[in-house]
């Protein structure tokens, strides 16, 4: 029994290295192919209606909670040491910095991530992607890039648009109804909050998180097995994987950009 | 759905985006005040620069006029040495003192700018001779104590001598 889970453990730490590879050429193959898609921007723009438009209800209404929540949570501590004044500070910081890319690449994945992957994995099933090949329609360059660049472009606009609300849901909580100094929770929160270092930070978090989550979507549609129930693993595997992926990349890239101060 | 009612859907999209990007960059975060104007910088030497942070505000008269840009150590002279990037509108005369000050009990650190009288302006590179260091809790409490003991040491002979010239 015991050499059987030792030679199973091996076999999965190969296959998933051997995925990691092939998931990497998949990657500049998209990019190597996707000329064709950015010529045909009206493709993109289909896209990112699918991904994006159709993700913005989930992202304000979560948005607004995340925001109202941390208004909540952040004025009972700061109470306790007499400076809820700074409450605008914490929800802005919190979002900018982390919430809001983090939060909003999360929900990407499991609302269009997983969509992206079931759609390319049924075209893989009804051979749709192999009719194309016939018909000499390259299928990485007319379904997987403009599916590619249509998250990446979505995602930093989802981000912001998470932080933004977020921040009006913690200004609904602490100004109006806790009653925190309207001037004071915008004017420490504009003396605390750099553009450069929090804001664009924020955005190119969410960029990478936009390139870390099509290209697992998408790699894994492309790579499942074309069965039902294939389609169906692939799709957990997506929002599995592109959500460590966020947490893992969120640490490295928060460690790399604040490591000072 | 057809083609002109996508790009329209994807339009406001990416229009609320940038929108919420530019609040971000207006209302939430200091993009306008400090980043890109011209600058010049200025040094001081402090004994002791308690907790002060690149990045902190300098204000003079309660204006914020630059930002502190770079806290580094002198190894001749064991003075800590601050560099700040005042706003190229502002103009101090020479003799300009900085003083490390704290906003509220428990606020950030700041440095302050007191103009002097001279009238020759600081220039780029130039370093402020007067310097005020920061108050360190535990010298002033340490301080406090030893006055209240010394005082309490005293009383009697103050007594004393007053008796005396009576």
């Amino acid at each position: 029994m015991k050499p059987n889970i030792v030679s199973r453990l091996g076999a999965r730490t190969l296959n998933a290295i051997g995925r990691l590879g092939t998931a990497a050429r998949f990657l500049l193959q998209i990019l190597w192919r996707s000329g064709t898609s950015w010529r045909r921007f009206h493709l993109i723009i289909r896209e990112i209606y699918a991904s994006g438009v159709l993700s913005l209800i989930i992202i304000l209404v979560s948005g607004l909670f995340v925001g109202m929540v941390l208004g909540l949570q952040g004025y009972q501590t700061l109470q306790t040491y007499g400076s809820a004044q700074s409450l605008g500070v914490l929800v802005a910081l919190s979002l900018v910095r982390e919430l809001g890319p983090v939060v909003a690449a999360l929900l990407f994945a499991s609302r269009a991530g997983s969509a992206i992957t079931a759609e390319v994995g049924l075209m893989k099933t009804t051979e749709q992607l192999q009719a194309m090949e016939m018909m000499a329609v390259d299928p990485v360059a007319r379904i997987v890039a403009p599916r590619f660049w249509g998250g990446v472009i979505s995602m930093p606009f989802l981000a912001a648009i998470f932080s933004m609300t977020g921040i009006y849901g913690g200004y609904m909580v602490g100004v109006r109804l806790l009653g925190v100094d309207d001037g004071a929770f915008w004017a420490q929160m504009q003396s605390a909050v750099d553009f450069r270092e929090d804001v664009l930070n924020g955005v190119i978090k969410s960029v990478v998180f936009g390139f870390a989550i099509s290209t697992i979507a998408l790699f894994e549609g492309y790579d499942a097995t074309p069965t039902a129930e294939g389609i169906s693993r692939a799709t957990t595997r997506t929002v599995v994987t592109s959500s460590l992926a966020i947490l893992a990349l969120d640490f490295v890239l928060t460690a790399f950009m604040f490591k000072g101060s | 759905m057809d083609r002109v009612a996508l790009d329209f859907w994807v339009g406001l999209f990416v229009a609320a985006g940038l929108a919420a990007l530019f609040a971000l960059a207006l209302k939430v975060s200091n993009a306008e005040s400090f980043g890109s104007g011209p600058v010049y910088s200025v040094h001081a030497s402090f004994d002791n620069i308690g907790g002060l942070k690149v990045r902190a505000p300098v204000k003079s008269a309660g204006v914020v006029v630059g930002r502190v840009s770079d806290i580094s150590y002198d190894n001749t002279t064991f003075e800590a040495v601050v560099t700040m990037k005042l706003d190229d509108r502002y103009h101090f005369p020479r003799d300009t003192s900085a003083a490390i000050m704290t906003s509220g009990l428990l606020g950030e650190q700041y440095l302050a700018l007191e103009p002097g009288g001279d009238t020759r302006n600081l220039a780029n590179g130039d370093k402020i001779k007067i310097t005020q260091s920061a108050v360190v809790l535990e010298n002033l409490i340490s301080q406090f104590l030893y006055n209240k003991a010394s005082d309490a040491g005293g009383t009697s002979s103050a007594g004393k001598a007053s008796g005396a010239s009576q």
